[in-house]
């Protein structure tokens, strides 16, 4: 098989792959729609922010700062905090990534790096892919931004129970992601098990209440994984 | 204040954390530690992420942890990542039809 046909299957891989995220996404979307036309965004704008920013919690984040009007640096820090969960994903493809990837693909892979991106990414073996990542940008982040606008357009079309049932695919797309390696690596299923339960524990405690969900998931991240690394090192055979 | 700004503002910053990791680490990273780390932190950080949220998003909380239980068991079957998403979204739509 030739470079250029090699690149075409794995582009329209990547619309397969992205085609569900980007059906998550039109639900989650919608209600950022919602949430956007109660403090005046139009539905250009909605459709804007959601195409160059592509972050559900970063632009609920994004969407109080706007309602409050505040200072622009504040945006800054916002999204910051908000968001800074992409720049611990962005370090982890750096290692999952061809060292020969040029400045380019970089840029245009980290631009579209969400939750969903990345764990699609990560779960598939070998180097990623940056037409891949391209095929899934294309059918996801469009949907994304359209649904947004729809939200402002439309508000509360979908029937509840619609919404609701969406509101899960996301999550079991996480589910089927974890889980499969979980099997095979007793580590990885111990960890996750320990993350449920102390994600869990956080969203409970009164101490925690005042923290973002963006702050919440940085913290235990950093926390687990970095006493998993202390406690149970990777084997070598484990690298690639 | 103009929503175009705040919104020009709202991307640069996430495009800057998202694409600067990418293009700055260009070499395999020696350091075991540091290594076993970034190989540990998507599953935490997706773990973290799914639960409790999952049980939050629905209208029932039964739904959520049915769809959560319904989730694993496929995903440790093997089913296609797909499926998973759809057979949850079944589980809570029907779910929902008996207790909503």
């Amino acid at each position: 098989m030739s470079s250029k046909e090699n690149k075409m299957r794995l582009f329209a891989q990547g619309i397969r792959d992205g085609f569900p995220i980007g059906l998550g996404y039109l639900a989650v979307s919608f209600s950022l729609g919602i949430a956007a036309k109660q403090i005046g965004i139009t539905p250009f704008q909605g459709f804007l922010a959601s195409l160059t920013t592509v972050a559900s919690a970063g632009q609920y984040a994004g969407w109080t700062v706007i309602a409050a009007q505040a200072p622009y640096f504040e945006m800054v820090l916002t999204i910051l905090v908000a968001n800074a969960r992409y720049l611990l994903m962005s370090f982890a493809l750096s290692q999952r990534i061809s060292p020969k990837t040029s400045l380019l693909n970089r840029i245009g892979v980290g631009y579209g790096l969400t939750d969903e991106i990345f764990g699609v990414s990560i779960a598939r073996e070998g180097y990623l892919q940056p037409v891949h990542s391209y095929g899934m940008f294309l059918s996801s982040i469009p949907l994304w931004s359209i649904g947004t606008a729809l939200g402002i357009i439309m508000g509360n079309v979908l029937p509840f129970r619609v919404v609701s049932a969406l509101s899960v695919s996301l999550y079991a797309m996480f589910i089927a992601i974890i889980v499969p390696p979980a099997r095979k690596d007793k580590v990885i299923a111990v960890l996750v098990i320990i993350s449920f339960i102390a994600s869990y524990l956080v969203s409970r405690l009164p101490a925690f209440s005042q923290i973002s969900e963006g702050t919440k998931i940085i913290i235990l991240t950093v926390v687990i994984a970095g006493i998993a690394s202390a406690v149970k090192p990777i084997r070598e055979e484990e690298d690639e | 204040m103009n929503n175009y700004i705040y919104i020009f503002i709202m991307a640069l910053t996430t495009f800057i954390i998202r694409v600067l990791p990418l293009t700055l680490i260009r070499k395999k990273i020696e350091n075991r530690f540091l290594r076993s780390f970034l190989y540990y932190v998507p599953y935490v950080t997706l773990a973290v992420m799914t639960f409790p949220a999952i049980v939050e998003a629905t209208q029932a909380q039964i739904s959520g942890i049915a769809a959560l239980v319904f989730g694993i068991v496929l995903a440790w079957l093997g089913v296609s990542m797909y499926k998973v998403a759809f057979g949850c979204c079944a589980v809570v739509f029907i779910l929902e039809l008996f207790l909503i």
